[in-house]
This record gives structure tokens, sequence and C-alpha cells, in this order.
């Protein structure tokens, strides 16, 4: 790939490949020789992160397939269309590559990056006609022929057998099935979704995605590594004073979206809550939080008290059931929280029962509750013991000096007060206006950590 | 029966040991020397501070462990018994330097692991040739010696290469491997629980065995499995195929997950769940092959399933529909005074079972599953997923002695998997009994025959390393004429020489040095160490042990009797 280089201007893609017209997915072999502007090289990659990131939010809330499909449909859509309908494809391929470079370069981002471009790909696989598919299929080179009449008769009663476990119609004689070695299908076979037979699988047309999909991941992953390698030893110095610069603060601003929206505070999702817990909540909440993760259980007061305080931060009903079901049915299985937790969640969010959007409970109510054995709801700082406060707050990160405050407000009763110190503590900044509610304690919380953001990164 | 008989030898043994154990007028010290020298195992000789301490413990631990495991008998047996060749010949896959193709490194790339007295694990040991590991080991005595994977690196120096970014070291290539461990279904066994194993739980292992053997060969196509006694409680595979070896960990947890029919859960009471019109066939052909006939045949009754309330609540839980379950509770319930004696109770209360779920009015696809899910719960291999998962799980070497028990982990016979008997596995006890008596009459047949071990590696080399070596020889010799061919075909092989291509002039002369080396091949045997090599070794195991001078170790073996 070309970027700005004194040349004639010419397209490569649109010049020597007539099926632009026809919707189809680039394999991202090797990077295009065309000429980029800068501007497009930033703009291209920062629109596809937004797809990425779409498809990343969408997955950490559990979202079906086909909400998927939908999902990334429209985030294709609203992202990665062009003014020149030619340069659709170029956007498409310029964006890959770019990214490519973006996050190459440690294993995290890799990992990242692989996953999202390989759930991009299988969506869009998906929705593309027989034909296209047979097309990519092609392009692929795969070495795997169609079954034939005289095997597949042989296996038919197999081949419906399993397509009657997963619930489908029996294949019928001209259902095309490919012979692959059971290894390139990982996912059909850890689901029985497939027949393997002499360490071959037996891949249904509609089936095909999983293989087409796996290959494009592996391949995807080798290159991640060529380029890395390529980016340490030369392009990073090459480049030191035009692209690096970018492809540096691309990676970077992959969470921007969500601190750019000017709310109060910003919703926050599943992905991040173990970090804004960390970093925002109080700690009231943060000792639920973390009693959650550890005993993937609480009672009915805590599930109270921190469920609708998460209800206030802006965490969804959707996500909320998600975030208690992932921790709950560890200990009490799925079918169990669906039958006996999943209506109370909803009924804090006002769809059962009488109805009624239950608010966030404030540190009043919370201070007087009186929580029993097993209890873990209540506020720490009038229900802990001196000797486990000082530990909880040592785990916060206060200091020995701002602790030996803390402690003497809690001790004289001033509970509000000791909260206040502690969020001070934290945060280096003064609270004037004290804590009197645990969703202030957090906006606040959040407001600040975000200054600070744009203070840094200005 | 046998569980009584088991208690009754671990009874036995212990009167013994102690004939006036309850006898408080012995002197206390002596029972203590006396146990700490002779039963004791190395890891309670240390507590000698108080003398009811000792007792306690040895009255709870002492049946649980072989009374003569001892680390001078583990010594006896790394120097006289354990086939280290024929470890070393398996691990190496053919890379044993005699083809130009193979790959030197190979075996100095596996990670040995060992285990020593008092926990002390020794990792990323490794080992060029089968000396370097012999000698370590006969210098260590570890109780437990773990393989891990094959690295990109030599594991012993993994730190030289860990700097920098970009850490080269990680494991390239490992068996695929399963552990099935009895204590995983404890909720399925009425016998025994936890560590221990008898002849009536021991089928669940068996019916693993069957249905993951035939599996891993009929489905997936691997060739090269072996089998092992774990020494206690279960079994372990390897699965050696270059393929196998070569999968990577998703693929590994495609495998295990497409064995994964058992999702337990503490608080549900249905741990299998069958869903579908139909099972898929490798559930189908195991139900009708294995599990059906093994449930009613052998764990029904062994296991008395529905003999009492207790148990055959457990299998009504089972049912999705009320009524039906409590019908059979009903007439179960009554059914006590008027059992005939003839039959057996948990056989006519199957019968009965089936009969109503399976009838024409409750034929809804939910019920007559139910059948299957309960023999599925109470039969079905339950596997330890994650060590199949990660190529870098450790997992013990066979033909090591389990430190609790002191049976040796020999090989099982996949196609004879039903007549193995744990407990008549040899233990090192025997074997240096064995050892010392043949020992005195100065017997001429090597060691390895003339001790029960002889059989577990004889059915070692000729069912599994034998046909394994002849493969890789193929495999190596099949990629060397691949390369061969390539370097032919690029023009440009003789200005970029590579290893293969820069030893030998052209693809003729190559051939010749092949068939050379494999025409010198068998000569070479005869020179190697007596111990070495297997095909000498399976044909006529004796003449070249028996020059093995006795008088090292008779000595030695005298002092801890």
């Amino acid at each position: 790939m070309e970027i700005v280089r004194p040349q004639s201007r010419r397209n490569f893609l649109s010049s020597s490949n007539d099926a632009v017209s026809v919707p189809t997915i680039p394999l991202y072999r090797s990077a295009p020789s065309l000429e980029v502007r800068l501007e497009e090289f930033e703009s291209f990659a920062i629109d596809r992160l937004r797809v990425l990131k779409g498809i990343s939010d969408g997955m950490s809330r559990g979202k079906k397939p086909e909400e998927m499909e939908n999902l990334v449909k429209d985030l294709w859509k609203v992202n990665m269309r062009h003014q020149h309908a030619s340069d659709v494809l170029n956007k498409d391929i310029i964006s890959h590559f770019v990214l490519r470079l973006v996050y190459c370069r440690t294993e995290d981002l890799r990992k990242w990056f692989l996953s999202m471009e390989s759930a991009l790909f299988r969506h869009r696989f998906r929705v593309l006609n027989a034909e296209a598919q047979r097309a990519v299929m092609e392009e692929f080179d795969l070495p795997y022929r169609a079954v034939s009449n005289v095997e597949f008769e042989s296996i038919k009663e197999k081949l419906g057998q399993v397509a009657r476990s997963m619930g489908q119609p029996v294949p019928t004689a001209d259902a095309i099935f490919y012979k692959v070695p059971f290894e390139e299908v990982p996912e059909l076979v850890a689901g029985r979704k497939v027949l393997i037979s002499q360490g071959y699988a037996y891949v249904a047309m509609n089936q095909i995605v999983s293989l087409v999909a796996t290959l494009f991941r592996s391949q995807l992953s080798k290159t991640l590594i060529l380029t890395n390698r390529k980016w340490t030893s030369s392009i990073r110095e090459q480049e030191k004073h035009r692209l690096t610069p970018i492809v540096e603060a691309l990676c970077s601003s992959y969470l921007g979206p969500d601190y750019s929206q000017s709310r109060e505070y910003a919703d926050i999702s599943l992905k991040d809550i173990d970090q804004v817990a960390k970093n925002s909540f109080p700690l009231c909440m943060r000792h639920l939080f973390d009693k959650l993760k550890e005993d993937h259980h609480l009672k009915h007061g805590g599930r109270m008290q921190l469920g609708l305080f998460l209800k206030g931060v802006g965490l969804n009903l959707e996500d909320a059931l998600a975030f208690w079901r992932a921790e709950f049915s560890k200990k009490v299985g799925l079918e169990k929280f669906e039958k006996q937790y999943a209506y109370s969640i909803r009924h804090n969010y006002g769809k059962e029962g009488k109805r009624t959007d239950y608010t966030p409970y404030s540190c009043s109510k919370i201070i007087s509750s009186t929580p029993g054995t097993g209890d873990h709801h209540g506020c720490p700082y009038r229900h802990f013991s001196e000797e486990n406060l000082r530990a909880a707050l040592d785990r916060m990160g206060v200091n020995s000096r701002a602790m030996e405050d803390v402690i003497d407000k809690a001790r004289n009763r001033h509970y509000q007060l000791a909260c206040t110190l502690t969020f001070e503590a934290l945060h280096g900044v003064p609270c004037d206006a004290g804590i009197n509610h645990p969703n202030q304690y957090f906006s606040d919380s959040k407001k600040i950590l975000q200054s600070k953001q744009k203070d840094s990164s200005t | 029966m046998s569980k009584m008989k088991a208690v009754l030898k671990r009874k036995s043994w212990f009167m013994r040991s102690f004939p006036q154990s309850l006898n408080v007028d012995i002197p206390a010290t002596a029972l203590l020397s006396h146990i700490n020298r002779r039963f004791l195992p190395f890891p309670f000789r240390k507590f000698n501070s108080s003398f009811h301490f000792t007792i306690s413990v040895a009255k709870q631990m002492i049946p649980q462990q072989e009374p003569d495991f001892n680390l001078n008998h583990l010594k006896l047996y790394y120097g006289k018994l354990f086939p280290f060749a024929d470890l070393v010949r398996w691990v190496s896959y053919g890379n044993d330097g005699k083809h130009p193709g193979c790959d030197q490194s190979y075996l100095g790339r596996r990670e040995f692991s060992f285990t020593l007295e008092n926990d002390i694990y020794l990792r990323f040991q490794s080992f060029n040739n089968t000396l370097e590991l012999e000698n370590s080991v006969k210098e260590k005595s570890p109780v437990k010696i773990d393989i891990g994977p094959v690295y990109s690196v030599d594991p012993a120096k993994r730190y030289a290469y860990a700097q920098g970014e970009n850490n080269v070291f990680a494991p390239v290539e490992r068996e695929l491997i399963f552990d099935i461990d009895m204590t995983d279904y404890d909720d399925v066994r009425y016998c025994c629980s936890g560590a221990d194993v008898c002849l009536v739980c021991w089928p669940l292992m068996t019916i693993a065995i069957k249905v993951i053997d035939t599996a891993l060969r009929d489905d997936f196509g691997f060739k090269h499995v072996l089998w092992v006694y774990s020494g206690r409680r279960g079994v372990h595979c390897w699965v050696c195929d270059g393929k196998a070896r070569r999968l990577s960990n998703e693929q590994r947890g495609a495998i295990a997950d497409y064995f994964r029919v058992y999702k337990g859960n503490e608080n549900s009471h249905k741990k299998v769940s069958l869903t579908g019109a139909a099972l898929h066939p490798f559930l189908a052909t195991s139900y009708t092959n294995v599990l059906k006939d093994y449930f009613e045949k052998n764990l029904l009754t062994g296991q008395n399933l529905l003999a009492t309330e207790e148990r055959y609540e457990k299998i009504l839980n089972m049912i999705p529909d009320e009524s039906i379950a409590s019908e059979l509770r009903g007439r179960w319930q009554d059914s006590r005074r008027s059992s005939s004696a003839k039959e057996d109770i948990n056989v006519v209360r199957w019968e009965q079972f089936k009969q109503l779920l399976q009838s024409g009015k409750h034929k809804a696809q939910g019920l007559r599953r139910c059948v299957e899910e309960i023999v599925f719960s109470f039969t079905y291999p339950r596997l330890d997923m994650e060590v199949s998962k990660h190529m870098n799980h450790l997992l013990k070497a066979p033909f090591c002695v389990h430190p609790k028990t002191g049976r040796v982990c020999v090989p099982i016979d996949p196609n004879r998997c039903d007549e193995f008997d744990p407990t008549t596995v040899p233990t090192l006890s025997q074997l240096i009994e064995e050892l010392n008596y043949e020992g005195s009459i100065s017997d001429i047949d090597g060691e390895l025959n003339r001790t029960s071990i002889g059989n577990a590696i004889t059915l070692f080399r000729s069912s599994f390393l034998q046909p394994l070596l002849k493969a890789c020889k193929e495999e190596i010799e099949n990629s060397y004429n691949l390369k061969l061919q390539q370097s032919k075909n690029s023009l440009g092989w003789l200005s970029s020489p590579k290893r293969g291509s820069a030893l030998v002039p052209s693809p003729r002369a190559a051939w010749f040095e092949i068939q050379q080396n494999f025409l010198s091949e068998s000569s070479d045997h005869a020179d190697e160490s007596p111990e070495g090599h297997f095909i000498l070794m399976s044909d006529s195991c004796s003449a070249a042990n028996a020059k093995v001078d006795k008088s090292a170790f008779l000595p030695e073996f005298d002092a801890c009797l």
C-alpha cells in the first residue's frame, strides 16, 4: 500500500477487478498497491473501528446470532459507505490494512482485532447469496470436493441422524456436503454438528461459513504476527514522523466514542464494568460487587442494593440480566437463575409486578439498613468492624494517612463524612458537596476521571 | 464382594504388621521405630514426635498406602526394571538420529517433570538421550515422572530465550491426552467413594475406554492410542498420531467438547440433557454398543441402582413427568413385600421403568429420551476437560509407580479392557520380591521377563510402540523425500543450502544415502546398548539382560529388609 507518493493516481482495484459491483468480501490477502491520502488513512480506520467496536459491544451483551447479524449489517451500512460506489471496496480494504498495523503490536490487541474481524467476516459471509459464497470459497482455494453420490448414499442415514439431532430436516439427495479434515472445523466438531468419520467431517453447505471463517481467522492470525515483525523491524522507524503517531493514537482511541458522549455519566457496558467498579464505585458497592464475583451469589438485600445502583449507573435491563446471570449461573445453574432471580431483576426495572420503576438506594437508606448473617449490603463505614474496614480501605488504595482520618470519622458515626474523605483520598480532589448517594459518588468520580483524561490527552 | 475382600486383605495386613498394636504394653518407642523402619512411607517418617499422633496417622493412612513403598525399592525399580529406552523411543517419534530427515533437537525440547519426595517439583527437565534421562532419574529417584509438551526450544534453557517482547518459548507439539478419574463418578457409584476403586465400579472405566477409544479411531481416524492405568483410580489416554500431536488448543478443546455430554452442576437433578429428534451418531453408537449393555447387565445390579428408596428416588427425580414418577414410586414402595426372590429387584424395576416410559401412551419425545438420559448419566465417560484442552498440561508417564498405592502405571489393551483388573496390577513390593526371589536362584532370564512387569512392557511394545515407530519412520521418510523433491524443483536450492539439501549433492545421492541408512540400520541394533532396541527386546529379551550385574543391588536390597 502506497501512502501519498508522487505517482499518477491509479485505482488498482476498480481498474483490475470487475467484481466491484457484486457484493463480495475481500480476503485481504495482500496489501493493495494504491495511493491513500493521509486523512483517509485515518478516517477509514476510525470508521472500521466503529464497526468492530459495535460488534464487540454486541458480543459482550450476549446478543443472539440473528440479532448480531442485523447489528453488523447496520453498523456496516452506517460506517463503511463512501460517496463513490467504486471506492467502497477500497475503503474496506484500506481500513482493514490500517487497523492491521494498529492492532498487530501486542498480544492483547491482536486477540481483540482477530476475534472482531473474524466475527465481521462471518456475518458478512452469511448474508451473501449462494453464488457469492461459492466465489469466496473459490478464492480461498479450498481443496475440498463435494461428497460424491455414491459416498452420500453410504452415509445418508448417519447424516440424517446428525441433522435430526439438531432439529433440522433430513438432507435430500441433492444436498451438498464437503468432506473436510475435522481439525478445520473445530466449532462444528465441538457442538457435534457434523458427522465425523475416519478423521473427516461432513460439512453441509449451510455450515460452510464455519469452515471459511476458521480459515479466514487462521490466515489473519498468521499475517498479524508477520505484520508485527515488519512493524517493529522497519515500519515504525521509517514512518516515525508520519504514520507512526497516527497508528499509535488509533488503538488508544478505540474506547473514544464512549467518553466523547456528553452525558452526565456514560452508559456502562458489561465489558468495562470491572474497570469501572474498581475506579468509581463507592466502598459499599465495591464490596458487594467483589463478593458477587467471589461467591457468585448475593442474598436479597445485597441484590437490591447493588442491582438498583447499577441501574442508576446506566446498566440497561438486558445487560443487568446478563451480568447477574453470568455470576449466579456459576453457583445455582442457569435454570434456577431464570426461575428464581431473573424475575426480581426485571421487577427492579419496573417490568414485572406492580411495575414501579424503583430508584437506587440513598446513603441514609443504606446506613439505616440492618444486614444479618450472610448479608453483605449496608454501609461499610457503619456495619464493618474497624479491622475489616481498614482492610477494605487498604484494598481500595487509601493511603495510611487518609485512612486514620476515615477511621476516625467512622468511629464517631459520621459515616457519610468518612465516605467523602475516602472519595477525596482516592481522587485527589476535594468534594465540597459531600457524599449523599452512591450514584452521586459514582457520577462525581466519573466526571473527575474524565476531566483528568482530557487533561492528559491535550 | 470384592470390596469385602479388599477390606479383609487390608485388615489382615494390618493385623500382621501390628500384632499387638492394640496392647499398650509394648514400649511406644519400639513400636514407633518398628513402624518407621518398615512400614511408614517416606512422608510419614518425620512424624515421630508423639506416640499418639503417629498411631492415629498409621491407622488411617496406612491401609491406603502400599506398605513397602520406600525409596530404596523405588531406586531398585528404576535401576533394574523401568523401561527408559522404550519411553524415550516413544517420545522421540522416530527422531533418533538415524535418518537424515529427522529432527535432532526433538527429544531435547520435550519437558519432563519430576516430583521428589516431600512434594518438591522439578519442572522443565530435558534430556537428549536415554542415558541422560536414566542417569537423572536414578540419581533423583522421583516418586513421579510427568511428561509435558515439546517446546519450541529446550525448556531447560527457556530463560535464555525469554528476553525481548516476543517470547519464543511456547509448546509446539503435544499428544492429545485424556484423564478420566473415578472421583468424578462419585454420584453414580455406591460401592466406594473418593480415592477408592473396586471391581464393582471399575466397569465405569472400562466403559470410558471403550467409548473414547472407539471414537478416537473410528470418528477421528487416529491409530496410535495408548491407554494407561493411572495407578489408583483412573485411566490416562495418550493419542500419539502426528496429526494429534500438532493439534492447536482450540482443536483439542473441540474434540474434548465432542465427547462432553455430562454437564455436572451441584444444584440440578438432571446432569445429562439430550435434546433433538435423534442422537448424534457418535452418541447413538456408544449407547447401543456399550452404554446400554453395561448399564443393564452390569451396573444396574452391581451398584444396586434401584434397590433402595434413596437410590431409586434419584432416578425418579430425573423424570420430567411427575405423574409417572409417582406411579413408579407407588409400585416400588409396595413391591418390597411381593417381589419374587428369583429375579433381581433392580432388573425388575428397570423393566417396569422402561415399559412405562416407552409404552405407547407416554411416547412423548422428552420422556422417551429420559431412559437414554438416565443410562448416559450413570455410564457415560466423564473427562477432565482442562487436561485435554491445553497443550502444556503435564501427565504422569507410563510405568511410574503410584506413591500412594505402589501400583505400576501399566498400559491397558483397549481391545481387552474388560479383562483388566486394577487389583492385580503389579505393585512395587511385589516386583522387588520377585526380583529378589528370582535373583537368589540366579535365573538366566532377564529381570523384565522374570517379574510381572514383563507382560506390561511386552504389551506396550507390541500393541503400541512398534506400529507407532513404523508410522513415524514412514512419515519422516515421506516428508524428507518431499523436501528433496522441492529442493530439486526449485532452482535456487544450490545457492541457499538448507540442512537437508546441503548434506547431499543430488537427489539421487540422497536416495542412496537413505538406502544406506536403512540397510545399515538392522545391523546397528546388535551393537546398540543391550537394553536398547525394541525389536531385539521383544523377540528375546533375555541374553543381553542377563549380563547385568546383580551384585550391585543385592546388598542394598538386603539392607532394606
